[in-house]
């Protein structure tokens, strides 16, 4: 079902933690769906590389890996590097992930997008239209997760 | 079980072939290999280890052989028993069935209710179980079934058949219990507990896999869903699987004979793992009831890590065990069982279950003991949630 280094990333994290005094953060996913990701960056002097990146996420094996594997795509990478890494960068990285785990690669590249726009927007750092949407798609897709599985109990309950 | 020095605590999952199971198979494999529906010498000797077979069973849980039927698993057991009953009855149209039984009953009564039925989920209390009174109170003239499961798979709560079977009696309502998971550790009297119909299966009690059960009463009416030759007295046409068969009834026969002294042997085990675990590890409680449960059940929710998780890292030690968990499942959704037993999800996710059998040590369990809560502070380390 997973990769070897899926698995081997999900027993040895990289980069787990939070991290002290960070410039940005993401939190992204939802605790009644199963997945959580806290996304912590720390910029050089220069303010341009992710000087340390850590992570803190509730999750399944898919969710801790890519976690980890994203936090090593990340570290030392610009800003703008690091905003382009994508889902299937992690899925390639990690040798491939089950087709219904794919969403916890998508959590991964969320988590990182919103600890950039954290930054960025304590900071007034210009925000790319691409993250300021990106961003509005996984605040609206917060609300819709919450629902879930209260659809589900009120399902029950009808009966 | 310990192959290659792995610890197998996935018990309700499914259970080795006990080796004098696989002996006792081995000859209707090979020499003894005929077609029950044959004339000839081969096929007498098939048809008669099959009555043999099917005696040891109904004996088992006190009915008449011709009560019994063989199928291929206990779902489809399940599937006969709800869209049999309701094409042979077609002018009822209530079904009531709990809302933890298995998928495979489930999905059976709300595809009967696409057909328009009208279905009755039967709520349960904390530990997953059904109030008596829930199903009087649910009985209309309509109602043509009540199933529920003798003991729930995830969480093991043994539900109050007998009682319900009275309710059943009474209303003159088929009932119908789905008994994958006790056969062969609770006694079973098909009279005495006023059941109409009831499933087991052969691989969750050391039988081989293919094989299962369906106990129809003397005069409940019952419309085959598999069409053919006509076997199993009509009910369930496919070639007989005798060597399946043979093993099931062997593996009856030693649960028969062992199922006292090992209940007692792993109700100790659990309720020590039960024990040392609330005390070891802080944050988790025990999920289904503390008292009235499966032998071999045991099952706990962990506080803000994921069961997926918990699972993958007791495998990378070399334990297998199961979770209730939606990132396990292949429909990303968590257990019903557990919603039902009013559990928020975001709990749910963290539940692990361990499953004990036959092969199960107590070095199993100091092993786990020992694991277990390694496996939980890691998971809590990576957590967001402490």
């Amino acid at each position: 079902m997973y990769s070897s280094k899926t698995l081997n990333n999900f027993t040895n994290p990289k980069n787990y933690g939070k991290l002290k005094n960070p410039d940005g953060v993401g939190k992204v996913g939802n605790v009644v769906c199963g997945d959580v990701m806290y996304l912590y960056i720390k910029l050089d002097k220069d303010k341009k590389k992710i000087k340390d990146i850590g992570f803190e996420t509730f999750g399944c094996v898919a969710a801790i890996a890519t976690s980890s594997e994203i936090t090593e795509l990340a570290k030392g990478k610009t800003l703008k590097q690091a905003s382009n890494i994508k889902k299937d960068d992690i899925v390639k990285s990690l040798g491939g992930l089950p087709p219904v785990k794919i969403h916890c690669s998508i959590l991964a590249v969320d988590a990182l997008a919103e600890a950039i726009y954290d930054y960025s927007k304590k900071n007034n750092q210009p925000i790319s239209a691409d993250l300021e949407k990106k961003h509005e798609r996984i605040d609206q897709e917060k609300k819709i997760i919450e629902c879930k599985y209260k659809d589900w109990t009120d399902a029950q309950s009808v009966h | 079980m310990k192959t290659n020095n792995k610890i197998y605590l996935d018990y309700a999952a499914t259970t080795p072939v006990d080796s004098k199971v696989a002996k006792a198979m081995e000859p209707y494999l090979t020499e003894k290999f005929g077609n029950t529906a044959s004339l000839h010498s081969f096929g007498i000797e098939a048809k008669e280890v099959l009555e043999k077979s099917r005696k040891i069973i109904s004996d088992t849980i006190k009915a008449k052989a011709s009560e019994i039927i063989f199928t291929s698993s206990a779902t489809e057991s399940n599937n006969l028993a709800l869209k049999g009953l309701a094409m042979a009855y077609p002018n009822k149209k209530h079904i009531i069935v709990s809302s933890v039984e298995h998928d495979c009953v489930l999905t059976s009564a709300s595809w009967l209710e696409s057909q328009g039925y009208k279905l009755t989920l039967l709520k349960v209390d904390e530990y997953g179980m059904v109030k008596p009174k829930d199903v009087e109170n649910a009985i209309t003239k309509d109602t043509l079934l009540v199933s529920v499961m003798h003991a729930n798979n995830e969480v093991g709560t043994i539900q109050p058949i007998t009682e319900i079977g009275k309710i059943c009696k009474k209303h003159d309502v088929l009932f119908h219990t789905d008994a994958a998971q006790s056969f062969g550790k609770l006694a079973i009297d098909v009279n005495r507990m006023n059941i109409d119909l009831l499933t087991a299966s052969s691989h969750k009690m050391y039988g081989p896999k293919g094989v299962a059960i369906l106990y129809i009463r003397t005069g409940v009416k019952i419309k085959p869903i598999l069409h053919g030759g006509g076997h199993e007295n009509v009910l369930r046409s496919s070639t007989v699987n005798v060597p399946a068969i043979v093993g099931f009834a062997k593996a009856v026969e030693i649960c028969n004979k062992e199922a006292k002294y090992e209940n007692e042997r792993l109700i100790k085990l659990r309720d020590k793992l039960i024990k040392d675990v609330l005390k070891k590890i802080p944050d988790v409680k025990l999920n289904g009831h503390p008292k009235l449960r499966l032998p071999n059940n045991i099952n706990f929710r962990f506080k803000h890590i994921e069961g997926e998780a918990i699972i993958m890292l007791l495998d990378s030690m070399g334990i297998a065990a199961s979770t209730g968990s939606a990132c396990s499942s292949p429909k990303l959704q968590v257990s019903h069982v557990l919603l039902s037993c009013g559990i928020p999800a975001e709990e749910a996710h963290g539940s692990l279950r361990i499953s004990l059998g036959r092969w199960t040590t107590d070095d199993d369990i100091k092993i786990l003991l020992d694991k277990l809560p390694k496996v939980v502070s890691k998971l809590r380390e990576l957590s967001p949630f402490k």
